[in-house]
């Protein structure tokens, strides 16, 4: 899959970092506004994909030199880590905790372990998507 | 609406069902796309279809359209996608394997039981 | 302390057994695993003191509250004297495993983690006081079992054992688990002591007797009664320390249990009383009979273990007459019940690690084989003599004193004047004194046959010597205690016995100090079971020294009508069978299972429709349509039929994916923006692994389907479509309960401080749902990325050609 349009390759390069953090921006404010997890790491996913398509697979992989597959593992593992905490307190399995907090440079933030459980579902998504597509795409 | 929700996916469903039942395997993994299509909009339409506001907490709004079945749609969205992708490589994987993609010949044999 | 955890405490270090044994190769990884079962005996040593006193200790774990299923450790003496046994006889054969299986060539991480799972499942059956628990580790020690008895699983005998075993003893607990069931809604508890309390409620049910029938069942397949105890001698095929344990003295006894554990409950049914007196006592003869049959020095034992386990089981079922009837005589049966399962235990391990040694020494357990070993093996002989003398029930060894108590408890069985006990009644005492005579004959056997004798040594696959010191410090211990019991009984039966009796004739005692039985050797020449043990002796040695001209009568039974055979062809029978009528049906062709599924969808949801008469909808509740939603629908109707008519596989592809962004329109209409969302960039994905895909999928042919299948896969399409269209209809317009969304909506805010109600319902309020789903997700992604990168190599080869 080796492409050589200029245009689409220029247009990527900026196109895709807006993607990508719209992504970001729509991970985070899933909890208030549409958005969260699944959606940011779809997102999340097609901005890479968007990459694939202009570049190749070799470049892509040269530009982000980590296995997808670990990321899921990752993904998975932050997901059950923050589900299975409360249970040291004894809390049923999934309690999430909340409040507000006066942070440096952030100001008052309101903090919520659901968001660190989405980061479990962002990351899963993103490998999950990733790792099919870079196996069905090298796979020659 | 809901008559006509209700007919789109009947239309829906017969169409996913008659492609599932077909002897071709490219046939019967866009049924599986067609029926995942369908099973939202079932979803979607048992909940009732005449909700107000979408259901995103805002300041006056207190009439919703019901949450529940969208987020049961979401996480069905994401499984069906992954779910795609999986029959997608296993039935090229098998095309490659057996070199047709005829399922009336790809029945195994009695060695196979 | 919350003894639950207890139990669990083999299963938590059985999770570091398969560590230890990985990376510390210089010591024996039975050394770490001997810790776990002595510590927990140590610890439940300590609660002797309460359970003398007749008080019980009683922990819960909760596991499903909402349906009353917790997990609810009630010790009491008969919880604790098993708790001992298991965790006591553990830790011996774990010791002595250490010197049975070479850390050199056997698979030892595997040995013990099925050692320790059925440690934590054998004391959970003791100690649950909730029966749906109590089945759940019922069945995880039959599970282990079947794992242990195959541990040498390239053995067909191995396999077949196990199979066997897990077979019988499955199927028993599943009629335990429907007796369990229908006492839990008589008595409306799953609590065994509210059951027992309310006694009265559960007696006068319909069921009642169904439900003792059932119990007894998964008793008598568990402790290998007549007729399902042919799993026991096929179980032999495990290794040597796991018959000891298991199939001796441990899980063997768990029917015993059951049915001790149930008798103030079931006391009142005569059924209960006849079925486990009468199996009891026949298997006891049944099995001492056939012991002297056998060659295989474990087979021996296992029939032994057999008539022996009917023993107990028979004054169990002795023991409940004291609920008909104050006369003293018959309390002796409850007592001598568990008086012999913990003799039983002692000499019966014993012997078992005789035999190991024997195998592991001689490298045969055919004892036709044996003989002359008594020099070579002094120590083992002496063991072996030990137990075999107290089996035989001689004196000055345990099994005399219980031996005696039992002939006692059946002499009494003939004054009962209930349920027909006057007429039948002397057929206990009867059967028993034959059955001894038995089980003296081939205890004999046992010992001389091997030990003494004039044998070929020379003959033998390996030269024997003594087995080394550490192998036999397990059998001696246990010989010890055979001697020890004898001379001291009235020490164990203040500490052990008495408190265990207790749970089974609460009627009769409120503590365990009430109890006036006293053990004594010697009861004077007027003691009929004295006669009777002099009988035997008598008998017995005339018939062991004329064992070979008597012993044709085994040949004259058939091989066709043993139960072995029966059970072989009821197997071969149902297999054969089952092959028949799947064949009929599974055609291989994927059509005709979609052809079953999505006809029976439509025809059963629609009778279901008809008869309960759910079909009706109120055009008043629809929203009004609009005209996009029009729109939208022609467009998707069009995208559909692209589909379906397509010719290219790129066209198809296409007009899916179109399909799927109309979807997403209507999730616009409807007032779903993460779903709208999501279905976009899912759709963009989705095309684009279709067309990164799409050089290697096959073109879009068609195989000349025949008319008469096109026209009967549109009739059930068809028949598909309509039926989802009537449930949507139906089911919108007709809400039954409250939705959950209310709730939701109320307490989205304070409860979970988010906005976006969807996106809290995922990650909070179902979050389950969403751990489940990503884990789905990784699954797809490792299926996809296995199915081509990690091949098998020779497949590899025919994909580089194209």
């Amino acid at each position: 899959m080796k492409t050589n349009d200029v245009i689409l390759q220029t247009t990527t390069k900026v196109v895709f970092f807006i993607i990508f953090l719209f992504s970001i921006h729509i991970f985070f404010a899933g909890h208030y506004t549409p958005g969260g997890g699944f959606v940011g790491g779809l997102l999340t996913t097609g901005a890479l994909l968007l990459l694939l398509l202009a570049f190749d697979l070799k470049t892509v992989r040269k530009a982000l030199p980590f296995n997808f597959l670990i990321v899921v593992a990752l993904g998975l593992l932050i997901a059950l880590l923050t589900s299975a905490w409360p249970m040291l307190f004894n809390e049923p399995f999934l309690t999430h905790a909340f409040g507000d907090y006066d942070l440096p440079f952030l100001g008052e933030s309101s903090l919520h372990t659901a968001t660190l459980f989405d980061l479990g579902v962002y990351l899963v998504v993103v490998g999950a998507g990733m790792t099919m597509i870079q196996t069905i795409g090298g796979d020659t | 609406m809901e008559l006509l929700m209700a007919i789109i996916i009947g239309i829906l469903f017969s169409a996913a069902v008659y492609l599932i039942l077909s002897r071709t395997l490219l046939r019967v993994i866009l049924g599986t796309g067609l029926l995942s299509h369908g099973a939202h909009l079932l979803i979607l339409t048992m909940g009732g279809l005449d909700g107000g506001a979408p259901p995103v907490i805002a300041d006056g709004v207190t009439d919703f359209a019901d949450p529940l079945p969208q987020a049961l749609i979401l996480t069905a969205i994401v499984i069906s996608f992954g779910v795609t992708a999986f029959m997608l490589v296993l039935s090229y994987r098998l095309y490659a394997e057996h070199k047709t993609d005829d399922l009336n010949m790809l029945r195994g044999n009695d060695e196979h039981d | 302390m919350n003894f639950v955890f207890l139990i669990f405490i083999p299963i938590i270090a059985a999770l570091f057994v398969p560590l230890l044994y990985k990376t510390i190769k210089r010591i024996h990884t039975g050394w770490f695993v001997l810790i776990v079962p002595i510590v927990l005996f140590a610890i439940y040593t300590t609660l002797l003191p309460q359970t003398m006193k007749g008080e019980s200790i009683v922990s819960t774990l909760q596991w499903i509250p909402s349906m009353h299923m917790n997990f609810v450790s009630y010790i009491d003496g008969l919880s604790l004297l098993f708790s001992l046994l298991i965790t006591g006889i553990g830790s011996l054969v774990v010791l002595y495993s250490i010197f049975y299986l070479s850390d050199k060539k056997e698979q030892l991480g595997h040995f013990y983690v099925y050692l320790l799972l059925f440690m934590s499942a054998m004391l959970g059956v003791v100690q649950s006081d909730n029966v749906i628990s109590l089945y759940l580790f019922w069945e995880l020690t039959s599970i282990s079992s079947f794992l242990l008895i195959a541990y040498w699983y390239t053995n067909d005998r191995s396999r077949f054992g196990a199979l066997k075993s897990m077979m019988i003893t499955v199927f028993g607990g599943l009629m335990m688990l429907g007796g369990f069931a229908i006492l839990g809604i008589a008595a409306d508890t799953f609590s065994i002591r509210e059951m027992i309390a309310n006694a009265s409620t559960v007696t006068s049910h319909p069921l009642f007797t169904m439900a003792a029938v059932l119990i007894l069942l998964g008793a008598f397949t568990k402790s290998a009664q007549f007729p399902f105890y042919i799993w026991l001698p096929d179980a032999m095929e495990a290794p040597t320390p796991v018959s000891a344990y298991l199939h001796s003295a441990t899980m063997v006894k768990a029917g015993l249990y059951l049915v001790a554990r149930f008798t103030p409950l079931f006391a009142s049914s005569s059924t209960w009383i006849w079925l486990v007196m009468g199996v009891g006592i026949f298997t006891l003869f049944w099995g001492s009979f056939f012991a002297v049959k056998q060659t295989d020095l474990k087979a021996i034992l296992a029939f032994s273990t057999v008539s022996q386990l009917g023993l107990i089981m028979s004054l169990l079922g002795a023991s409940a007459l004291t609920y008909h009837s104050n006369e003293a005589m018959f309390a002796v049966a409850s007592f001598a019940a568990i008086f012999h399962l913990l003799n039983h235990a002692t000499f019966k391990g014993s012997l078992f690690m005789v035999a190991g040694i024997v195998d592991l020494q001689t490298g045969t357990r055919d004892i036709r084989k044996l003989g002359g070993l008594m020099s070579i093996m002094p120590l083992t002989f002496t063991v072996a003599a030990i137990g075999s003398f107290s089996m035989a029930g001689l004196p000055p060894f345990n099994g005399f004193l219980s031996k005696e108590m039992f002939l006692d408890a059946m002499l009494a069985v003939r004054s009962f004047e209930l349920f027909q006990f006057d007429t039948w009644g002397i057929l206990f005492p009867i059967i028993a004194w034959i059955a001894s005579v038995f089980t003296f004959i081939y205890s004999m056997y046992f010992v001389f046959h091997t030990f003494g004798k004039k044998g070929d040594v020379e003959a033998l696959p390996k030269a024997p010597k003594e087995a080394p010191t550490g192998m036999l410090i397990s059998p001696i211990i246990l010989a010890t205690l055979v001697v020890v019991i004898f001379f001291i009984p009235n020490v164990f039966g203040k500490w052990l016995i008495k408190p265990a009796v207790l749970a089974l004739q609460p009627n009769l005692y409120d503590t365990p100090q009430q109890i006036d039985i006293t053990i004594a050797a010697w009861h004077g020449f007027d003691s009929m079971a004295l006669w009777m043990t002099i009988g035997v002796v008598a008998v017995g040695t005339l018939l062991y020294l004329s064992m070979n001209s008597w012993k044709k009568i085994y040949d004259a039974q058939p091989e066709r009508l043993t139960l072995n055979n029966g059970y072989d062809a009821l197997l071969n029978f149902t297999e054969s069978g089952m092959n028949k009528i799947s064949r009929s049906y599974m055609t291989g062709i994927i059509r005709s299972y979609f052809m079953y599924m999505f006809a029976a969808i439509a025809i059963m949801t629609l009778i279901a429709v008809y008869v309960k008469d759910a079909f009706a909808f109120d055009p008043n509740s629809f929203a009004p349509v609009t005209i996009y939603a029009i729109l939208n629908g022609i467009i998707l109707v069009l995208a559909i039929s692209f589909v379906l008519l397509a010719k290219s596989r790129m066209a198809a592809f296409i007009a899916l994916g179109a399909s799927g962004y109309s979807v997403a329109l209507f999730f616009v209409m409807f007032k779903a923006p993460d779903l709208a969302l999501t279905q976009l960039v899912i759709e963009t994905v989705s095309v684009a692994l279709f067309l990164l895909a799409f050089q290697r999928l096959p073109e879009l042919k068609n195989h000349g389907e025949t008319k008469k299948n096109k026209v009967a896969n549109a009739i059930i399409a068809i028949g598909v479509g309509f039926t989802v269209m009537l449930v949507a209809l139906a089911s919108q317009s007709q809400k039954l309960l409250p939705s959950i969304s209310e709730y939701y909506k109320e307490t989205v805010e304070t409860l979970a401080a988010g906005g976006n109600i969807v996106n809290v319902i995922l990650v909070d309020y179902r979050g389950f749902d969403t751990l489940f789903e990503i884990a789905v997700l990784s699954i797809a992604a490792i299926g996809v990325y296995t199915m081509i990168k990690l091949r098998l190599k020779g497949e590899k080869k025919a994909d580089e050609n194209e």
